[in-house]
């Protein structure tokens, strides 16, 4: 075993996590941060410049509301994302982002982050919301500016943050975190007066649709493994709609985005034999009214048409791009023409290179030959079309009384703040309103250090628990690595990679994956449940050759506390609101009478044990 | 599609403290083989091809060949990223040859200027609802409330 040293970091606010909510939080909580001469943190598993789930690029920015054109008011957002979950969504969450958002991305085109524009200056819309952008350095840009706003002095790379710890003397009381550095000997030991968790949601927790090579080419990006809502969970805060799920339609294989040809280039979806599944079968959707008839249709609506036809043997489906992009050059000149293969081509070089070097490899010219559209296994997250999350408070000033208790963005732990993929019902918020709810956090979190000026105080007993179990799985490995010949295949331990196979085994089958047709029962659920529960046991015996087998030990805990809180809420809600997202088939049916309310659930260390409630909805607009 | 380090190109970056596709991986990947002093990815089959490393490595020594399971063989993609834009060339498996050019960023790296437009924070404005700046940046009048 490596001598270990331990490296204690005191802060005033501690930002998990350097995503575009954390980045935003950084920035906004650097300037409030003068009123009392606090101290800002910001800890990142990776580098910020190229982390989370904008590390790649975007080609654009999907929340925008252009307030100052007077294309739309928050209002109109609310509606928007109210219909699209399916009438769930914390409305005075969502109207504080919408309302703030444009100044966040106004601030990005002023550091040099290239925008499309209108002859008149406008950002060039995809759709109502959606703005196209010259993405690939999205993330760098952003990173500068957090970097630049809480100095390099104040940022911890390479660290992952396993635990957040609470007060010796009040459990309901944040008090700071511990994690790891992965490439030295060193555990670090954050003692904060408020922490902002912002760390990414949940990928990889079902099986993929590749298991070999391909098993890293999820939609939404594969080093986001569910510590936003770990870290929570265990903290216990209580969280909310984490029976909630992603799953999206893209192009196979690739994984790339379809917005751009559903929005832009007007291209259609069809079956194998041409029939338009969202016409053929409108007629469906009756039973999830009147969210089906309100344009546009939610997207779990979209993906429960898609896979009927699927099921009745009509795949595969196909994006019609040839068609589409036929009539678009249609009397365009030469110059217009290049334009637009070139923007087609910028989409997926921005985000997801994967899918450029796809068609490529099947020499795939869009304007010539169609291309497959697949379901995506499942993803647990807050800030696309997902609403798990942290129940957090909301802003004094739009918040009915059951939505606030003190400041924004606060969880149920005195201190502890949520951001991006970390707020539960406050979906569609994308890059820029994650970035934009980093900075409420922030805000919030600076404000309750001013009112709370006391010293962090964490259980120092619980410090040192932590630090044994940290490093136990390189021990564990170390004791036993003389009992084979070969390290993949010992009696003691599972090497991480192969537990997280069994997770994802385990999710696929009884967790509603893709395998299953993403449906679940009480008792698939209850199967599962029990497996998950010896899979946790076999943790314990978990062996990691290096700190890079630690990491990937440790992000698999996080995945399957995922995994069994998303289990626990899936069997307490007794209906099927988000039909093509999963189904239980045992309540089929949408149950607007019974259950549109939010699932909130808070797990007790002490007894290992989940409580659930129900929260009220209560329309703001 | 996994990265891979070619041999002939790699120098382990001597003169960094780590090799710089080691600093920037986000999913922790990329690795200096301390023996021969050159990198390689630990991991392939956690890769997310965001391409990170390619577009910083100083020797263009990092390539990506196709996830074995997933893409036929012979296209590749290779991205050369300057300071206010990148060149993509796309080479299909039929010979097809695709070059594009994007803006990446339109203001010298380094240029940004944390919170220029926003008054000296204080209590007062602590408590309100605004973000640092947001009445040079909203562009409205007014935080909407409501209504």
């Amino acid at each position: 075993m490596p001598e270990l040293r331990t490296e204690v970091v005191e802060c005033d606010v501690l930002i998990i996590g350097g995503g575009m909510a954390g980045c935003g939080a950084a920035y906004e909580a650097a300037h409030w941060a003068k009123v009392k001469g606090m101290r800002v943190v910001l800890v990142e598993k990776a580098a910020i410049e190229r982390s989370g789930a904008v590390a790649m690029g975007l080609s654009a920015i999907n929340m925008y509301l252009g307030m100052k054109w007077g294309e739309n008011t928050p209002e109109d957002f609310v509606r928007y994302v109210r219909n699209e979950t399916m009438g769930l969504s914390r409305e005075d969450l969502t109207f504080d982002i919408a309302r703030h958002v444009d100044a966040s991305v106004h601030m990005f085109e002023e550091w040099g982050l290239p925008f499309f524009k209108s002859p008149e200056g406008r950002y060039v819309r995809e759709g109502r919301w959606q703005i196209m952008i010259h993405g690939e350095s999205y993330k760098p840009i952003v990173a500068e500016a957090a970097k630049a706003a809480i100095g390099e002095a104040n940022l911890y790379q390479r660290v992952f943050v396993s635990h957040l710890l609470t007060d010796a003397d009040d459990p309901n009381k944040i008090a700071g975190a511990v994690g790891f550095s992965v490439r030295d000997n060193v555990i670090y030991v954050f003692k904060a007066k408020a922490v902002i968790c912002s760390a990414g949601g949940a990928v990889n927790v079902w099986r993929p649709h590749a298991v070999g090579e391909g098993l890293g080419r999820a939609w939404y990006t594969v080093f986001n493994t569910g510590s936003v809502y770990s870290l929570m969970i265990q903290a216990g805060a209580q969280m909310t709609q984490m029976e909630h799920r992603l799953v999206q339609t893209r192009f196979k294989d690739g994984y790339g985005p379809v917005g751009m040809y559903f929005l832009m280039f007007r291209s259609k979806a069809t079956n194998a034999y041409g029939e338009e599944y969202e016409q053929t079968r409108r007629h469906e959707l009756e039973g999830w009214e009147p969210y089906a008839g309100s344009a546009p249709m939610p997207t779990p609506l979209r993906n429960h048409l898609m896979l009927r036809d699927i099921q009745e043997g009509k795949g595969p489906i196909y994006m019609r791009t040839a068609e589409a992009l036929q009539k678009m050059m249609e009397g365009a000149d030469a110059t217009r023409q290049r334009e637009v293969e070139s923007d087609a081509w910028e989409d997926f070089l921005d985000m997801t290179i994967s899918q450029a070097l796809l068609w490529a490899s099947n020499n795939i010219d869009p304007a010539k030959t169609d291309s497959e559209l697949v379901l995506t296994e499942p993803y647990l997250m807050g800030s696309h079309a997902g609403t798990s999350g942290a129940w957090v408070s909301g802003p004094e000033d739009v918040s009915p009384s059951d939505y606030f208790w003190g400041y924004n963005r606060m969880t149920t732990v005195q201190g502890l703040f949520a951001a991006g993929d970390g707020v539960g019902c406050a979906a569609h918020k994308f890059s820029s309103g994650s970035y934009t709810e980093g900075r409420l956090a922030a805000k919030g979190a600076v404000n309750y250090v001013y009112d709370n000026p006391g010293p962090a105080n964490p259980d120092g007993g619980r410090v040192e628990e932590i630090k044994t179990a940290l490093y136990a799985p390189l021990g564990h490995y170390d004791q036993h690595k003389g009992a084979t010949t070969r390290s993949e295949i010992n009696p003691n331990y599972l090497l991480p990679k192969q537990a997280l196979l069994r997770l994802q085994k385990i999710m696929d089958e009884y967790g509603g994956g893709w395998g299953s047709a993403y449906m679940v029962n009480r008792p698939t659920l209850e199967r599962g449940l029990e497996q998950l529960t010896m899979l946790r046991e076999d943790l314990a015996m978990l062996g990691a050759r290096d700190l890079h087998d630690l990491l990937r030990c440790w992000e698999l805990a996080d995945r399957v506390w995922c995994a069994e809180t998303h289990l626990h809420h899936l069997l307490f809600r007794q209906e099927t609101r988000w039909p093509g997202y999963y189904y239980r088939g045992d309540f089929p049916n949408l149950d607007d009478e019974n259950w549109k309310v939010f699932v909130n659930s808070r797990y007790d260390r002490e007894t290992g044990t989940w409580d659930f409630t129900k929260a009220p909805y209560i329309p703001v607009i | 599609m996994p990265t891979f380090v070619n041999p002939q190109k790699c120098d382990g970056c001597k003169a960094l403290e780590v090799p710089a596709c080691m600093y920037i991986c986000p999913n922790n990947l990329m690795k200096l083989d301390t023996d021969i002093g050159q990198a390689f990815n630990q991991e392939p089959d956690a890769c997310w091809e965001c391409f990170a490393c390619v577009k910083m490595c100083p020797q263009s020594a990092i390539d990506l060949r196709g996830y074995a399971d997933v893409m036929p063989m012979g296209a590749t993609a290779t991205p050369l990223r300057g300071t206010d834009s990148i060149i993509w060339g796309l080479k299909f498996r039929d010979g097809t040859l695709k070059r594009f050019r994007f803006p990446i960023r339109s203001t010298p790296w380094g240029s940004i200027q944390p919170h220029q437009h926003a008054p000296e924070p204080d209590t007062e404005t602590l408590k309100n609802h605004g973000m640092a700046a947001e009445e040079h940046y909203l562009g409205v009048d007014a935080l909407p409330t409501p209504t």
